[in-house]
């Protein structure tokens, strides 16, 4: 007998589910210039000042080269996490540099609190739609991951509520609420200043600890969105920050906020994993947001970006066919948009890319089956002729699939492998 | 013969298995610089023509798979530039990548094919096919398999169980080519036979998904089947299987190697399901399993492949 692979019956639990998948083959094709890519979620780094971030980077070797390029403390740059805290306060925070963790990006963040409260059969509850990469992050802990539906001003209290009650009632422990509150991925909705105070209540009524991650808060076009979940209950919010989508992602420097009687541990969690965040990067970040004219960046950031919302939105109106339907983001990168019933997001992709563009199908989104008939949009990186025309063969796409549809009868999916429900609640309006 | 070879390993592409071809490629290309070849690795795209013009490559080894690489795409430009090839002719690979073609050819060979309905997108859309599809499956049985007439690594490909997922599946297929396959779907033992011209008889690998079907993640995910090479079959009956998949890459007209994947049912008969001209080689890939079963290193293999092709070379 030879068994194909040699490790086949050591692996962890939490990684046996990752799998080669038919999308990420698709996806290799994806990345070929010849195709317009509305999938990734990539900041447009090309548009910033290059000259200045040099400057930047010298300024660091020159004045601190060798406590730059050695090994720092576990709870990141002191100094950084002052900044940091200038930076929430944007958003109603009144935050201590103190009770801040630095992370590789938020997405390591996301890691750590997982490592630190999760055991498998912990329930998580997140958004329905959820940001995929902390789908990713928390099953690697074998968590459930409960949605709660979303409507276009964020996550639904009533339905938040019921759910935590089910939870509750079931004897299922609870250990997060995990949301984006501003601009989200992949819907584009903000949650509304209404609800905030309602979710923010509710997380403590049922006891359930809040995980705001908000990387695309300082991104609106037309707006600020209302305060910081954090802002309304410092003790029971952990709040997830970024600057992949303020400066750039390549720095990998991003950070926790947390309630100060979780920092100690938060910091042991982080030392075990890789000791601390490089020292280099968190002081050129740290010099670019004390010293260095960030906000025109931003701001040049925002305008590239909005400009781009208005060619995707405008270029759906024009050449999606009726039946679909779309949120209108005020802020961040993604629409995400709805087909009829019927339509497999997945299945149509190798038509897509066949037809030269790209998406991410909306399964993606959901740990449990959902979200078949959606798709996100992801408009910050191609620039706006190209977004236009990726739309328009996208619409061509739909077009026939619908077709197609209608040749067969109208007959609603039923996919042999995943046979995807219906997700409750939530059509995106026009 | 190899030390003054320069080699052009060709892969990656845009076909959908440009993931899978590259894994192919660049274990070939380390292979082959291992024995001592020079070797350049070159991806198949706008830049590949220029590249091979330059004549600084005696022989291109085709590392390539599915549409625009092992339907016969690529060795067509490498005929007309004169440059030796390994693996089948522009017209074999073409044959056998056409699914209906090939089942047409070795049905008339005399070897057993699972009978099959093609169904074209464009009969369906503008023909009102629709209505016949319930026929179709009365004709066929179920389960039936739907794939797309031209492609490989599963993708596309659904099993059909109950009626209503039929509508589903054939959206799924028609992704990957307008022209799809309803299959008979035939029960037994999935094997893979490796045929390698100027080798000994490969044994055939027999695969056993764990979960009860053979699908793209099954196939690119260790451990996700469980492989015997050699099959664990009554040696007559296995013997009589690689003598099938060997009259069927003859009677396509195929050229140093072939993947031939077939099943072996309850009765004993081995049905053909395809040819591939263009097999994985990459660490899961079957080809290379069932050579190492029969004491043969990937690093022979693709010497020996590349050497076929350098002995066409024109002198």
């Amino acid at each position: 007998m030879r068994a194909d692979d040699p490790f086949r019956d050591r692996y962890a639990r939490g990684t046996r589910a990752m799998t080669a998948s038919e999308i990420r083959a698709l996806f290799a094709v994806a990345s070929r210039p010849e195709v317009v890519s509305l999938a990734g979620g990539m900041p447009f780094t090309a548009a910033l000042p290059f000259d200045v971030v040099g400057d930047v980077v010298d300024e660091v070797l020159a004045e601190e080269g060798p406590s730059a390029l050695q090994y720092a403390g576990g709870q990141g740059d002191p100094r950084l996490r002052e900044v940091l805290t200038e930076l929430m306060r944007h958003e109603g925070i009144r935050g201590s540099g103190g009770d801040v963790v630095v992370t590789e990006g938020s997405q390591q963040a996301l890691d750590l609190l997982a490592r630190m409260f999760c055991d498998p059969g912990d329930v998580i509850v997140a958004e329905g739609p959820s940001y995929v990469g902390a789908l990713s992050a928390f099953s690697q802990y074998q968590v459930e991951v409960c949605h709660v539906p979303l409507d276009d001003e964020g996550i639904d209290p009533d339905s938040l509520a019921d759910t935590l009650t089910r939870l509750e009632r079931d004897g299922r422990r609870v250990k997060f609420l995990y949301t984006v509150p501003n601009f989200h991925n992949p819907a584009g909705v903000t949650l509304a200043a209404g609800r905030r105070d309602r979710v923010v209540e509710l997380a403590r009524r049922h006891n359930v600890l809040i995980l705001e991650d908000n990387p695309y808060g300082m991104l609106g076009f037309e707006n600020d969105p209302p305060d910081a979940l954090r802002a309304r209950d410092p003790d029971n919010v952990v709040y997830l920050g970024t600057l992949s989508k303020v400066f750039c992602p390549g720095l990998r420097v991003g950070w926790a906020l947390v309630p100060p009687a979780l920092r100690e541990r938060l910091v042991l969690v982080k030392e075990a994993a890789d000791l601390c965040s490089s020292s280099f990067t968190q002081a050129v970040a740290y010099r670019w947001f004390a010293g260095y004219p960030w906000r025109e960046t931003l701001k040049a950031l925002r305008d590239v970006y909005r400009e781009r919302r208005d060619a995707i939105l405008d270029a759906l109106a024009e050449d999606f066919p009726a039946g679909v339907t779309w949120t209108k983001p005020a802020g961040g990168f993604y629409v995400w948009a709805r087909l009829p019933d019927q339509l497999d997001s997945r299945a149509m992709l190798a038509k897509a890319i066949t037809a030269r563009v790209a998406y991410v199908p909306g399964g993606a989104f959901y740990a449990d089956g959902q979200g078949a008939s959606c798709l996100r949009l992801s408009y910050c990186f191609p620039p706006p002729e190209r977004i236009r025309e990726g739309v328009r063969r996208l619409g061509g796409v739909v077009e026939e699939e619908l077709d197609l549809l209608r040749a067969l009868g109208g007959v609603p999916m039923a996919d042999p492998e995943d046979d995807p429900g219906r997700p409750a609640g939530w059509g995106g309006v026009q | 013969m190899s030390f003054d070879c320069s080699v052009a390993v060709i892969a990656g592409g845009l076909s959908f298995e440009r993931e899978v071809s590259l894994r192919s490629g660049g274990r070939v290309a380390d292979a082959l610089k291992e024995r001592g070849y020079r070797v350049g690795e070159l991806d198949a795209d706008d830049q590949l023509v220029e590249a091979l013009r330059g004549g600084q490559f005696d022989v291109a080894f085709l590392a390539l798979h599915g549409r625009f690489g092992e339907d016969g795409t690529v060795a067509a430009i490498l005929e007309l530039l004169g440059l030796p090839y390994t693996g089948s002719s522009f017209e074999a690979s073409r044959l056998a990548f056409d699914k209906l073609a090939a089942k047409s050819v070795l049905r008339h060979a005399g070897l057993t094919v699972p009978p099959a309905i093609p169904l074209a997108e464009g009969a369906l859309r503008e023909l009102g096919v629709g209505v016949l599809l319930d026929q179709a499956m009365g004709e066929l049985g179920l389960p039936l398999v739907v794939k797309p007439n031209r492609g490989g690594s599963a993708l596309g490909i659904r099993l059909v169980e109950r009626p209503e997922q039929l509508p589903a599946a054939l959206m799924a297929a028609f992704g990957y080519d307008d022209m799809v396959l309803l299959e008979q779907r035939v029960s037994g033992t999935e094997l893979a036979l490796a045929v390698v011209d100027g080798l000994a008889t490969l044994p055939a690998v027999e695969i056993r998904p764990k979960e009860g079907w053979y699908d793209f993640a099954a196939r690119y995910t260790h451990g996700a089947a469980e492989f015997r090479a050699p099959a664990e079959l009554d040696p007559v009956v296995t013997e009589r299987c690689l003598d099938a998949a060997h009259a069927a890459h003859l009677a396509l007209g195929c050229r140093d190697l072939s993947r031939v994947d077939a099943i072996l049912d309850d009765d004993g008969v081995c049905h053909i399901l395809e040819v591939n001209t263009g097999p994985g080689l990459t660490t899961t890939s079957l080809v290379p399993m069932a050579a190492d079963a029969a004491g043969i290193s990937f690093t022979d293999l693709a010497a020996h492949l590349t050497d076929r092709a350098v002995a066409r070379r024109p002198r």
